[in-house]
């Protein structure tokens, strides 16, 4: 296999918890601990779990939007967190992001032919040039190139939603992360949405980080899966094995939570209902982070922490019970 | 559910009309939910689903009016209500739930106080007799150490938890109506799961009537009896859970319940899309609403469809419905 366009190993970011009497560190947040992923160019790995997983601090340190404490992020082949900040702001023109709320994503007070067009402002180019390239982006994404002298309170929120769009195709990236960027909108224009993602994927060949609670979404549209819980991975691989044959208990759990658009089939089955809430990020459990919730665990869950290991279904998995490959090595079996 | 059809409606609202600047943003809604069912308003942002709701509990926001239309509890017109009558009935026999449940609950009260305030107010029980119901119900919708949890504030409480907290100072007082606009929405699909189970639970309990506005036709698909279809205002659709399902008979439903990614089935392929935006009230169309993005329009469209019976108990407002499999 060629080199992926991403690789990141060991990422680690935490936060520190100030409080107490003189505001010094009372603790740790660890949003993210111990995080591993690749993806492939024109490859498209999606990133599911409950808010307070730490899916969106991922993709927000890949970004370099937070920074990350620890591990590396390899982009085309260079470790970012070792380089220094100019050469790291360079590579990253090539990321771009795609969040929820289309609103916010832009000002108002801005032309959508100004928003689009910023991101060629800051790498000079001339205007011109920039005008036409405006009007190429906006007929790309589906809307008129005439609606360049709008301003998006002018626009319905899918609209808006394809303007972001626009703007992240500007330079011509190499990976997107899609940060819930179709959970606002409408199920009529949601489709809509997810039809240009897919086109635009296939007629450019960048990469998707696709951030997403929505799995039905995520069925649709990943290459590969990667579940996460508690700010570390539960479960990877490849869509089909994680959907259809799922190992760990917890992606078990959230696949069996979505309610079926379909009634029949919704009241056939069966559906394992978690007890209680997510706990603490800043007391996570010592051993696997699943356990006050897990319907199937053991003693020994408890106290150790189970490693993400290779499944006899294609997909990684940390669970000792359902995957014994996930023991550490140093302890007994 | 056999004997629903001898029983009388809990809720009926007959063609409500709710306005905002002359505006019929809710344009004659009829609906009924009967004792211990569970009806789904579904619809996309703009429908008017929650102003049908907040019309039903006399919570418009200050620019909307109720302009005409009935809507009974039990028989009992509450359009011509005053404000003080109202607040007599919300909270008593009639509550609701909101999407937001840590927005919805006083940040400075304990919960167990807000569970109780409703049977204190309304001079049902003693402030004692009240906080150990509220206890009992914290305990009934399943927050654990109940007892302990009364005492603290929403903020120390998790989303999940503060939305149990909502439906226990709902339920408390033993409503005949409940009504729930996106309960679920805000929250992580396993605590969804957790809440529709409770939902289902106490509606076969207690009998109470569940009005849930949702967007979600998974969740209409787990929890509804009967389903009513907004687009633009009106009702465009209604049908039995099932039958909606199988056989939707009105364009949008079809192609709302087709655009749908589904957990079976192809991946990665081109997902059917509706055509257009969902049009802002001033730019409704005349007649149908749906027609300036209906594969099926045609010039009769202009002139506004009934809801026109398809089945026993489903009904359907589009005058091309025997063409629907041309949608495919």
């Amino acid at each position: 296999m060629s080199e992926p366009l991403l690789k990141v190993e060991g990422l680690k970011v935490h936060f520190p918890v100030r409080g107490g009497w003189l505001g010094g560190q009372t603790g740790t947040v660890k949003a993210v601990d111990g995080f591993d992923i690749e993806i492939g160019r024109g490859e498209t790995v999606a990133l599911v779990g409950e808010s307070g997983c730490g899916k969106s601090t991922a993709g927000n340190a890949i970004l370099g939007l937070v920074e990350a404490s620890g591990g590396r992020i390899v982009f085309e082949g260079q470790d970012l967190l070792s380089l220094d900040r100019s050469e790291r702001a360079r590579l990253r023109r090539d990321m771009q992001v795609i969040f929820q709320d289309p609103v916010s994503a832009l000002n108002p007070k801005l032309t959508i032919e100004h928003s689009v067009g910023e991101p060629l402002i800051i790498q000079g180019v001339e205007r011109k040039t920039r005008k036409a390239r405006v009007a190429e982006l906006l007929r790309i994404v589906g809307l008129n190139p005439e609606q360049a002298r709008r301003y998006p309170n002018e626009l319905s929120g899918g609209q808006r939603q394809r303007v972001v769009i626009a703007r992240s195709l500007a330079t011509s990236p190499k990976l997107i992360v899609c940060d819930e960027a179709v959970s606002a909108l409408d199920v009529s224009i949601r489709s809509q949405i997810l039809n240009l993602l897919m086109r635009l994927q296939t007629e450019f060949g960048f990469s998707y980080l696709f951030i997403s609670h929505d799995l039905s979404v995520v069925r649709h549209i990943a290459d590969r899966v990667v579940v996460m819980y508690l700010g570390t991975i539960a479960e990877d691989g490849p869509a089909d094995a994680v959907f259809d044959r799922p190992v760990h208990p917890y992606t078990e759990a959230l696949l069996s939570a979505i309610p079926l658009p379909d009634p029949k089939a919704q009241r056939a089955r069966e559906p394992m209902v978690l007890q209680g809430d997510l706990p603490s990020p800043i007391d996570p459990p010592k051993g696997c982070p699943f356990v006050t919730r897990c319907p199937i665990s053991e003693v020994r869950c408890k106290d150790v922490r189970p490693v993400l290991a290779p499944t006899g279904e294609g997909t990684r998995a940390a669970c000792f019970v359902r995957n014994p490959a996930a023991r550490p090595k140093d302890v007994p079996a | 559910m056999a004997e629903v059809e001898d029983r009388r409606p809990v809720l009926s609202v007959r063609d409500l009309v709710t306005e905002i600047g002359g505006r019929a943003v809710v344009d004659r809604v009829s609906l009924d939910v009967m004792p211990g069912e569970v009806v789904a308003l579904v619809g996309e942002s703009g429908s008017g689903k929650s102003l049908t709701a907040l019309s039903i509990m006399g919570l418009l926001p200050g620019a909307a009016r109720a302009t005409g239309g009935e809507v009974l509890l039990d028989g009992e017109d509450l359009l011509g209500k005053s404000e003080r009558q109202m607040r007599a009935i919300r909270g008593e026999r009639l509550s609701m739930i909101f999407q937001e449940p840590v927005a919805s609950l006083n940040p400075l009260v304990p919960v167990g106080d807000q569970v109780a305030e409703s049977l204190i107010v309304h001079g049902h029980a003693s402030r004692g007799d009240a906080s150990r119901q509220a206890v009992e119900m914290l305990a009934h919708v399943g927050i654990p150490q109940p007892d302990q949890r009364a005492r603290q504030l929403p903020a120390e409480l998790s989303g999940g938890m503060c939305q149990r907290v909502m439906i226990a100072s709902a339920l408390i007082s033993n409503p005949r109506l409940l009504i729930a606009d996106e309960p679920t929405t805000a929250l992580d699909v396993t605590i969804q799961a957790q809440i529709l189970r409770l939902m289902k639970a106490l509606r076969q309990e207690r009998d109470t009537a569940i009005l849930i506005i949702t967007h979600d036709m998974g969740v209409v698909a787990d929890i509804a009896d009967r389903v009513c279809v907004m687009y633009g205002g009106r009702i465009v659709e209604t049908a039995p859970v099932f039958e909606l399902f199988e056989r939707p008979s009105h364009p949008y439903t079809k192609l709302l319940l087709q655009t749908i990614p589904r957990m079976t089935g192809a991946r990665k392929e081109e997902l059917k899309a509706i055509e257009g935006t969902v049009p802002d009230v001033s730019q409704w169309p005349s007649g149908c609403r749906f027609r300036t993005r209906c594969p099926l329009a045609r010039e009769d469209c202009a002139e506004m469809p009934p809801l026109i019976p398809v089945t026993e108990g489903h009904r359907s407002a589009c005058w091309h419905m025997d063409e629907l499999e041309r949608i495919g």
